[in-house]
């Protein structure tokens, strides 16, 4: 630990008397300062900006994107039935809710609901990741000099992972967009057919592997994911429900990766073409 | 005994109404003045200690709008170690329709004590023991309960109705707990300012009244001046005086030291309380002993091997070799006598050479045969987290191999002398929980602490207290430029400075393991008059080079824990001798106290209460003249003394 | 058995700290971890050196006083032990143990291993309590609690307050001990009636101490002397969105 650092310790408390607004300062002390705090009015209004909420907002959103995926994954498979299949129900999607909505009416619903879930699941993400660098001086689990049980004791490789495993996931989305939602970054060949742009991309080796390492760091996100998703929303109330919920957490995790994974090795193994 | 102490008037209670004795509490009560509730928050009030009853009083007297300055040592007000106690809390409820009631609670407590408390006292701690637990529940401390939702009690400390409430084996630490949150609801309202890691080194007495503190904040070093209209001192006992001890290292007598040298009196200082069942010194380099519940004693069986000096394993000493002492010596209550007797007998077995484990200082506390009648799991249910407990300090496991045991100091029943409102001799100055002397007599009973601790707290000071506000209204205002606050202040900076520079040769901790070992040979389980002597010549030997060698590094002007330590032990010193004198001139035995001169035929404690009825209140007349005893004699109305027998 | 310790010195608040290496001898394995660096404090008080500051009382596990990081890891090696009540025949000859205070910006290290933690009184002032004024209580029967409850109660009751779940947190986090008090009183029918607020303000108490949230690693419990289980964090979220929904403050 550097200096810097070091000093970092020391002043530590004056940065934590500036957080809490509530918390008065008596001029003579330089520690444990007696204070006021506030417990009546005031505290919902706090409470909207506690890392609580912060973190129901993340599960909610993320339970929504895991919904979608489960939809999105079951669509995918649909490239067993042959490319009209898959072509037809890509269109289907734009087609549904007419005539009471709009031609692709439901997909920008989706997309919309899509939208404000990922923006809101970052914003909640990095302002909790801030947080929590805030609190252990910047330096998160590694605060300490010795470099021995730097792992922790029992922390796993899903949680450890949770945040740069997001922010893969994050840009792997951009690239998945602009592959094969938009055509725009096309490797293989731009296709207007959804089916045929699966086909030339999963033939390459490279595109296929980028998919396989990404659907693998949504898989580790998934994983601890889900289960504390609904932790942070209340849901892990014994042992035996803490539990119940790794284990759905695991099975969500499991699905979605192989569910995902299924198509590209398919193609890339030429059984589907 | 010429020269040790001086006799002076006898002292008695003036603030118990007379009448009968159940009556006593609520005239006392009516007869007190009060303060409107619109005056009370001009009124203040000093409280150290954050134990049961020094956080109980804060609280409640928060509450009731005194403006309140609480300081403890600790960082928080949450580890004052009346967090440490594990058996539960007495209160006469009879919810188990077993024939308890206030007056059988207040009995077996007069006569736990050996007849040495007042009964007073006594009959209010059991008047007002079932609010307690009303209290506390409404507090949230989660009690056992059965399992129609009702509270659960056991049977404790050899009395025979089931009046202990408890939470497992934490019931202090819920208590305390529960006290702490009142404590810390009444800082966020404003009314209480609690002052952590600040420890109390002398008291401001202005004009023959208690006024304020000087305390030492120990982050900075910095010595600040407090004062109020009254201080309550709540600081715990001074079982630390022995070195090895149950309590926490922090426990100190420094509080009530400094009162009793400002005048206050300190009354039957030699009445320590040895808890039979606590796990053995492994070595030299012991800082602190463990207790282990006395409930342990239901099912255990103590013995030691008949031969001295049986070297074998203890599951390899047949049943013929072994000496059950206690079942043998007290058929009738056998391994159940109480603590002070247990105690005595496993000192006898150890000096005759039959003690077991590092340097022959234990006995075997034998669950073998309750595992066979019981079943191990049924042993696991109930003293489970006792025998993990005593694994991670021993690395023996107790299924396989006997525990073992040996006494240790718990707690002191002697402390600063009070009247019936809880009021030192000097005016203003109140006193609760194990400081004071009051409610246990010569041996306190198991379950009783935790009771007195709160009943002294939330229901009997701050009804007493007032009365005090009520007929002193303070005049004239003060502040820490008044003569004796700059004289206290002073006083504390010079004994700070000659500490750090002593410079001598030897640790603190080194002089406090050789104090404690000299009070706890000569002043613990036996005592007799050529001992008592010998430890006092030899306490004042080291007393001297105490002042003249201790080594005490750093500043003032810092967190210093040696200088903490430092200033603890000496008072330790001066303490240690009051103890002597006063167990020296104590020619019976009565519970915790055991003169070899005064005992019965067949070796137990032998009472006089012809010529020792009576509280010893010991005043201080100076450095270098011997303390004055002040009797106040103790009359039984409602109790007949009888000779304690567990035969 | 002779050790070499590294440990954190620092003099005070605003100095610099650094780790500086001792060698202890003749410690010997029933010696409690405490009582090892009470031998080290007195070599270095026989070399006119300072001793190390760390805090301590009841040394039996109960008052969560001591608060040390034992080779990375809060309270040591052994599970479901506090620093005082571990012991030295867990180590070895010639080990080199690397001893740190807690590490958090909103527990500000006073000396060398003490740390300030009064952020934790103040998450108590804010609403850690059931508001039961001395003298009004009714009668302890009057309130059935059915014993699955009270023994929810005391299992979160049982926080020393210690601290190691801050420690080890890798966000910095004291949802554990927060949650701990949120849970034994709001597991009580007499903490009914504040369990919602008490859960807000306790919330937004530790967020303005500066801790951080809590991501559900687990961390904490896996240090935790006396077992805190991790649903309690569970139970604090629950009822803080409760309270949202229901507009009770």
């Amino acid at each position: 630990m550097s200096m810097a650092v070091s000093a970092a310790w020391g002043m530590a408390k004056d940065r934590a008397c500036a957080l809490s607004l509530r918390l008065v300062r008596s001029p003579d002390r330089s520690y444990g300062e007696v204070m006021v705090v506030s417990n009546g009015t005031g505290q919902r209004s706090r409470a909207l900006r506690s890392s609580v909420l912060l973190h129901a907002v993340m599960a909610v959103s993320g339970l929504i994107m895991v919904l979608f995926l489960l939809a999105h994954m079951y669509g995918n498979l649909k490239i067993f039935e042959g490319r009209q299949a898959f072509d037809g129900y890509s269109e289907y999607l734009r087609e549904v809710g007419e005539p009471l909505l709009p031609r692709t009416g439901v997909l920008w619903i989706i997309r919309v609901v899509l939208l404000i879930s990922v923006l809101v699941h970052i914003y909640a993400a990095f302002t909790l990741w801030h947080r929590s660098r805030a609190a252990t001086a910047g330096a998160g689990g590694w605060r300490y000099e010795t470099t021995k049980n730097r792992r922790g004791v029992q922390r796993s490789y899903a949680s450890f992972t949770m945040r740069w495993g997001g922010v893969v996931v994050g840009l792997f989305v951009i690239y998945h967009l602009l592959h094969l939602s938009a055509d725009y970054v096309a490797p293989g060949g731009a296709s207007s057919s959804p089916y045929q742009r699966m086909v030339n991309g999963f033939s390459i080796w490279w595109v296929v592997l980028s998919y396989v390492i990404a659907l693998i760091a949504l898989g580790f996100h998934l994983r601890h994911g889900v289960w504390s998703a609904f932790a942070s929303l209340g849901g892990n109330s014994s042992v035996a429900r803490r539990r119940g919920l790794n284990q759905l957490a695991t099975v969500v995790a499991l699905l979605i990766l192989v569910g995902f994974l299924i198509p590209p090795l398919v193609i890339f193994a030429g059984w589907v073409r | 005994m010429a020269g040790l102490f001086t006799v002076g008037e006898a002292i008695r209670d003036t603030k118990a109404p007379g009448g009968p004795v159940q009556d006593q509490w609520e005239a006392r009560r009516f007869g007190a003045k009060l303060i409107n509730p619109a005056n009370r928050r001009r009124l203040s009030v000093i409280i150290v200690g954050t134990g049961l009853a020094g956080a109980s009083a804060a609280a409640t007297l928060g509450e009731a709008g005194y403006q309140v300055k609480s300081f403890c040592y600790q960082d928080s007000p949450r580890r004052a170690h009346s967090i440490a106690a594990q058996g539960g809390i007495n209160a006469a409820k009879d919810y188990r329709n077993d024939g308890d009631s206030i007056r059988r609670l207040f009995y077996d407590t007069v006569k736990g004590g050996d007849y040495r408390s007042r009964e007073s006292n006594v009959y209010r701690l059991a008047e007002v023991s079932s609010a307690i637990i009303d209290q506390s529940v409404a507090q949230g401390v989660p009690f056992a309960r059965d399992y129609g939702g009702l509270l659960d009690t056991r049977s404790f400390g050899g009395v025979q109705v089931s009046r202990t409430f408890y939470a497992r084996g934490q019931t202090g630490q819920q208590l305390l707990l529960g006290a702490y949150q009142a404590l810390e609801r009444q800082v966020a309202a404003g009314t209480v300012e609690v002052h952590t890691r600040h420890e109390m080194l002398d008291l401001i007495v202005i004009d023959a009244r208690a006024r304020g503190v000087i305390v030492r904040d120990m982050v900075t070093g910095g010595l600040e001046t407090h004062l109020a209209d009254a201080v309550v001192l709540a600081s715990g006992g001074y079982g630390n005086v022995y070195h090895l001890s149950t309590n926490a290292v922090g426990c100190n007598t420094t509080a009530t030291w400094r009162a009793y040298r400002k005048g206050a009196l300190f009354a039957n200082p030699c009445f320590t309380q040895i808890h039979p069942t606590c796990i053995p010194v492994s070595g030299e380099h012991q800082s602190k002993l463990t207790l282990m519940s006395e409930s342990l004693r239901n099912d255990g069986r103590i013995w030691v091997p008949k031969e001295a000096g049986d070297g074998r394993h203890p599951r390899e000493i047949p049943d013929d070799d072994r000496d059950y002492y206690l079942e043998r010596q007290y058929p009738a209550f056998g391994n159940l006598v109480p603590r002070d007797v247990a105690s005595r007998a496993a000192k006898n077995q150890c000096d005759a050479g039959r003690g077991v484990g590092p340097g022959g200082r234990g006995v075997y506390l034998d669950f073998a045969d309750a595992t066979a009648r019981l079943g191990r799991a049924a042993i696991e249910e109930k003293y489970g987290n006792l025998f993990d407990m005593y694994r991670k300090i021993t690395d023996e496991d107790p299924y396989q191999v006997p525990m073992r045991i040996y006494p240790a100091v718990h707690y002191t029943m002697g402390g600063l002398w009070v009247d019936y409102d809880l009021e030192s001799s000097i005016p203003g100055l109140f006193v609760i929980g194990e400081a004071n002397f009051s409610d246990h007599g010569a041996n306190r009973l198991g379950a009783s602490a935790l009771m007195q601790g709160l009943a002294d707290g939330y229901f009997i000071l701050p009804n007493t207290i007032s009365d005090y506000f009520a007929k002193n209204p303070s005049t004239e205002t003060i502040d820490a430029s008044h003569p004796e606050a700059v004289k206290a202040a002073d006083a504390v900076r010079g004994r700070i400075n000659t500490l750090l520079t002593i410079n001598g040769e030897r640790s603190v901790d080194s002089f406090h393991k050789e104090l404690g070992s000299i009070v706890w040979e000569y002043c613990g389980m036996e005592r007799n008059a050529e001992g008592l002597q010998h430890a006092l010549g030899l306490l004042r030997t080291l007393r001297a080079e105490f002042w003249t060698n201790v080594k005490v590094t750093g500043a003032n002007e810092e967190l210093n824990q040696t200088l903490e330590r430092a200033g603890r032990v000496a008072d330790f010193f001066e303490l240690a001798e009051l103890m002597c004198i006063d167990a020296f001139h104590r020619l019976e035995s009565c519970g915790s106290h055991f003169r070899t001169e005064s005992q019965t035929d067949d070796g137990e404690a032998l009472r006089d209460d012809a010529d020792f009825a009576y509280v010893a209140a010991w005043e201080f007349t100076g450095d270098n003249s011997p303390p004055k005893l002040r009797k106040e004699v103790l009359e039984y109305h409602n109790i007949e003394l009888t000779q304690r027998s567990y035969k | 058995m002779n050790v070499t310790l590294r440990l954190w010195r620092q003099h005070d608040q605003d100095a610099a700290g650094r780790m500086v290496s001792y060698g202890v001898d003749g410690i010997s394995a029933d010696m409690s971890f405490l009582e090892m660096l009470d031998v080290l404090n007195e070599q270095l008080t026989a070399a006119g050196d300072d001793p190390v500051a760390f805090d301590n009382d009841c040394r039996e596990g109960i008052c969560g006083m001591c608060s040390l990081v034992i080779n990375g890891i809060a309270h040591g090696p052994e599970g479901r032990t506090a620093s005082c009540q571990l012991y030295m025949r867990h180590f070895h000859d010639g080990d080199t143990i690397d001893i740190e205070p807690w590490r958090s910006p909103s527990f500000p290290i006073l000396r060398d291993l003490i740390v300030d933690r009064s952020a934790f009184d103040r998450i108590i002032q804010a609403g850690g309590y059931i508001s039961a004024p001395t003298g009004a209580a009714p009668d302890a029967a009057a309130m059935l609690v059915p014993k699955k409850d009270a023994d929810r109660a005391f299992d979160a009751a049982i926080c020393i307050g210690c601290g190691a779940c801050v420690a080890a947190c890798p966000n910095g986090s004291a949802m554990l001990f927060t949650g701990a008090k949120a849970t034994h009183l709001g597991a009580l029918p007499q903490g009914q009636i504040e369990r919602n607020s008490r859960a807000l303000a306790m919330g937004n108490q530790h967020d303005a101490e500066g801790f951080g949230g809590c991501t559900e690693i687990g961390e904490c419990t896996a240090v935790c002397p006396v077992g805190i289980p991790l649903d309690m964090i569970s139970r604090l979220n629950g009822d803080v969105l409760s309270a949202l929904r229901h507009n009770s403050t």
